[in-house]
């Protein structure tokens, strides 16, 4: 059922990384299912216990559905001065969930991240592959606003 | 295009033309032609200045001056005092400037010369500003070896963190026989508060294939990886689409210009792992596996992906190799003091006035970098402390604000360059904070394969935590620099090794910050 | 797959061009496109650009893009370049001040100097 991805690579183990990112970013839930795991494993023909192991070790991937927007709000020291716990406290506030919990209607996964690299513009959150600086609490309620279609 | 020395904007709005600006703006311009400054003075005319009733105005760049209520009398006197001798009229002259404006200092620039200038995306921009002409210099006229020897000589170190000399690394690796070795660009940015290879990828991408075609050619590797963090999305657009030009303007590809050396370059992703920094880590994830580190020796050079030999260097390292190639390594050195030459990027963030990054020259003082490139210290507040270096870095008191920024002077404060990042506290700030952040940072990144960082972090998360809570014990300062200590001695990379630096930094300067929380 | 003397060509050709193009048009105007500008909304302002210079039909303007300078906290920065004068750079930019700036500085040839955050010849 992976065959457009697989297509893409050749059955090697370094092509790992990349066709997990593509199933995640494939898939409406954004995760690996066990059940992808084990067709990659069948296709690279390695352990999938090696690719569980590779899945838990990066932050980029997710072993359980997520929302369909992927909120990744970065924690790490600059922005961290610069207000990112009160940002998560609004956001928690907006969405009604905790880091790393998904929104009921699953519209939104809250995650935190390490440093996304845009630190002149602290505090810094990325919703899908967009960047989002400077925020400020009436700033979030917009974007928010934006992905909910305005409603509040 | 012409270079001025001086421009003046007049003000140019209903209430100055009323006070008659375009008969003073004539007699300005006479003025400056009867003394010959005509072609170096030039005069703008813009929208208002923003001030108000203040008659005729004009602001002189780059000094900054602001001349108001100006009247046909003035004129001769600032043409003969401020354009000839370089003497501001202050009677004439508003006491603050306008606005302070921004000097981006690109004629110091090397690695970043072209960001924020060029299109990123046309290969021609790149070419058109002399793009390329290092790797044919490279390529066609001189050896491998006096390439490696080039870079040796210009003191180029690697600018990732170590501060590794470029060229030495690079001539363990040309002499092995080897049927394939490999050039790896370290592209992995993830020390907080560090976004400078972020910058040349998206801003001169270019650059970087341009170094990696040289190193790779002065090493003898056919083949060439860019090791990039999964987050930066646009970087490996823009690579992606280098690639495919420079591929298909034949600099790239097999029996490149009848040179017979082939090259070939491929990007590999990453998926958030702030080890895969650590070289031997991210050789492990480009073959598709966890990001442990591996045990040195044997050290990449002579094995490392896939076991073949491998050089692996930082993007800001790489982007200065064209450079050096083109001009020499004497002009190198030029920048920069001895043993450290170059210029490095810094990247200046937190409680200053104009958060950014600043290429100069390698050596120049913390105070320097913060006031002038980072806008100062957040108005109307104080310097407290600023952590260097990035989370692996060292939180330095007011009273070593004067430290030149080089490998070696910040050595002689136990601190290190680390990857450039300057993060700035205002009184504001609390370091108690601080460290909890950088600590939770650590016990995150920790990838759990030797037990002194696995539970070195553990230990220090859970310490630092009850500190911050109030629930701390004087005794608790002390356990967290041994556990720090027993970290930096016993594991096995430098992530579980450098949390010895920012540990003992807060509480040698700070003490007040953790007692005020433990009393 | 180009040859050496063909490459050569092609730099040669890209060096002329920009100056031919700055003859071509009075303004070139650069939108700094890194993520720190994207960030901040560059891509509005670049969008907001070309419509105001479509709506008013304006002709000798040449908008491109580029990468960041470095100063994030200033994004979205906007350069204006006119031959023989100084680059003006615009920054913290939106739409409402990218319009203006179409309508006083490339229309009407005045530098807006509130938006201005540095005057280097770059």
């Amino acid at each position: 059922m992976y065959e457009e991805i697989f297509k893409k690579y050749t059955p090697e183990k370094e092509n790992l990384i990349y066709i997990l990112h593509e199933i995640q970013d494939t898939h409406p839930q954004q995760y690996i299912s066990e059940e992808a795991v084990e067709w990659v494993a069948e296709y690279l023909q390695i352990e999938p216990s090696h690719i569980f192991g590779v899945l838990t070790f990066y932050t980029m991937f997710s072993t359980k559905p997520r929302g369909k927007n992927i909120i990744r709000l970065c924690e790490s020291p600059p922005c961290f001065l610069r207000g990112s716990e009160k940002m998560l406290k609004r956001l928690a506030q907006l969405l009604k969930v905790k880091a790393g919990e998904t929104t009921s209607d699953g519209l939104f996964t809250l995650e935190l991240c390490a440093c996304l690299g845009v630190c002149g513009n602290a505090p810094v959150m990325m919703i899908n592959e967009d960047v989002y600086g400077d925020l400020t609490e009436e700033k979030l309620d917009k974007i928010i606003a934006s992905y909910t279609g305005g409603e509040k | 295009m012409k270079f001025y020395r001086s421009h003046i904007l007049i003000g140019i709005d209903d209430s100055s033309l009323a006070a008659g600006v375009k008969e003073i703006e004539a007699l300005l311009r006479s003025e400056l032609q009867k003394n010959n400054l005509s072609d170096e003075i030039n005069i703008l005319e813009t929208g208002t200045l923003g001030l108000f009733g203040t008659g005729v105005s004009m602001t002189v760049f780059p000094e900054q001056v602001t001349y108001v209520n100006l009247t046909a009398a003035d004129v001769p006197e600032i043409v003969s005092e401020h354009f000839l001798k370089g003497r501001p009229v202050t009677r004439l002259a508003l006491k603050a400037p306008l606005k302070k404006h921004y000097d981006y200092n690109y004629k110091n620039r090397i690695v970043l010369a072209n960001s924020g200038k060029i299109n990123p995306e046309d290969i021609k921009d790149y070419l058109a500003a002399g793009g390329y002409e290092a790797w044919e210099k490279a390529l066609l006229i001189m050896q491998p070896g006096e390439v490696v020897d080039e870079v040796k000589a210009s003191g180029l170190r690697g600018r990732g963190g170590a501060g590794f000399p470029t060229g030495l690394k690079w001539s363990f690796t040309a002499p092995i026989k080897a049927e394939q070795k490999l050039f790896v660009i370290n592209a992995d940015e993830g020390e907080p508060g560090t976004f400078k290879d972020r910058l040349i990828m998206e801003g001169d991408p270019h650059k970087l294939l341009e170094g990696i075609m040289i190193g790779s050619y002065a090493v003898g590797a056919t083949k060439a990886y860019i090791y990039i963090r999964g987050e930066y999305k646009l970087c490996i657009h823009r690579l992606e689409i280098a690639i495919k030009d420079a591929y298909e303007y034949g600099l790239l590809g097999n029996n490149i210009f009848d040179s017979g050396f082939d090259l070939d370059i491929y990007i590999k992703i990453g998926a958030g792992a702030y080890v895969c920094g650590e070289e031997t880590a991210l050789i492990e994830s480009m073959e598709g596996n966890r990001g442990n580190p591996r045990s040195k020796p044997p050290f990449p050079g002579v094995q490392g992906a896939w076991q073949l030999p491998t050089v692996v260097n930082n993007v800001e390292t790489i982007a200065n190799v064209p450079a050096i190639i083109t001009n020499g390594s004497e002009w190198y050195k030029g920048y920069g003091p001895d043993g450290c030459s170059g210029t490095k990027v810094f990247t200046i963030m937190g409680d200053v006035n104009l958060p950014g990054l600043c290429e100069v020259d390698m050596g120049t003082s913390l105070r320097t970098i913060i006031d002038e490139f980072g806008g100062g210290v957040k108005e109307g507040h104080q310097f407290k402390a600023a952590l260097v270096g990035g989370a692996a870095g060292v939180f330095l008191p007011i009273e070593r604000l004067d430290v030149n920024m080089d490998y070696n002077s910040l050595r002689n404060y136990a601190a290190v360059l680390g990857s450039g990042a300057i993060l700035v506290m205002d009184e504001r700030a609390d370091i108690v904070d601080m460290l909890y952040s950088v600590i939770r940072f650590f016990r995150h990144e920790s990838c759990g394969k030797c037990s002194p960082c696995a539970n070195g972090n553990e230990m220090l998360y859970k310490l630092i935590s009850k500190i911050r809570k109030g629930k701390g014990a004087p005794e608790d300062l002390y356990n967290m620099d041994k556990v720090a200590e027993a970290m930096f001695h016993s594991s096995f990379c430098a992530l579980g090794q450098s949390l010895v630096m920012p540990i003992r930094s807060a509480i040698e300067h700070f003490k007040a910050d953790f007692l005020k929380r433990i009393n | 797959m180009k040859t050496l003397a063909e490459l050569r060509m092609i730099r040669e050709k890209a060096q002329e061009e920009m100056k031919l193009r700055e003859s071509n048009y009075l303004f070139k105007v650069v939108v700094g496109m890194g993520t720190s500008g994207i960030a901040m909304g560059s891509r509005e302002v670049m969008k907001a650009i070309l419509e105001e210079i479509a709506q008013r039909g304006i002709k000798n303007v040449l908008v491109t893009q580029t990468g960041e300078k470095g100063l994030s906290s200033l994004e979205p920065v906007v350069d204006v370049i006119e031959e023989g004068k100084p680059t003006i750079t615009y920054g913290n930019m939106d739409i409402a001040k990218a319009r203006k700036m179409v309508a006083e500085h490339l229309v009407n040839g005045k530098v807006v100097n509130e938006y201005v955050v540095s005057t280097e010849n770059l």
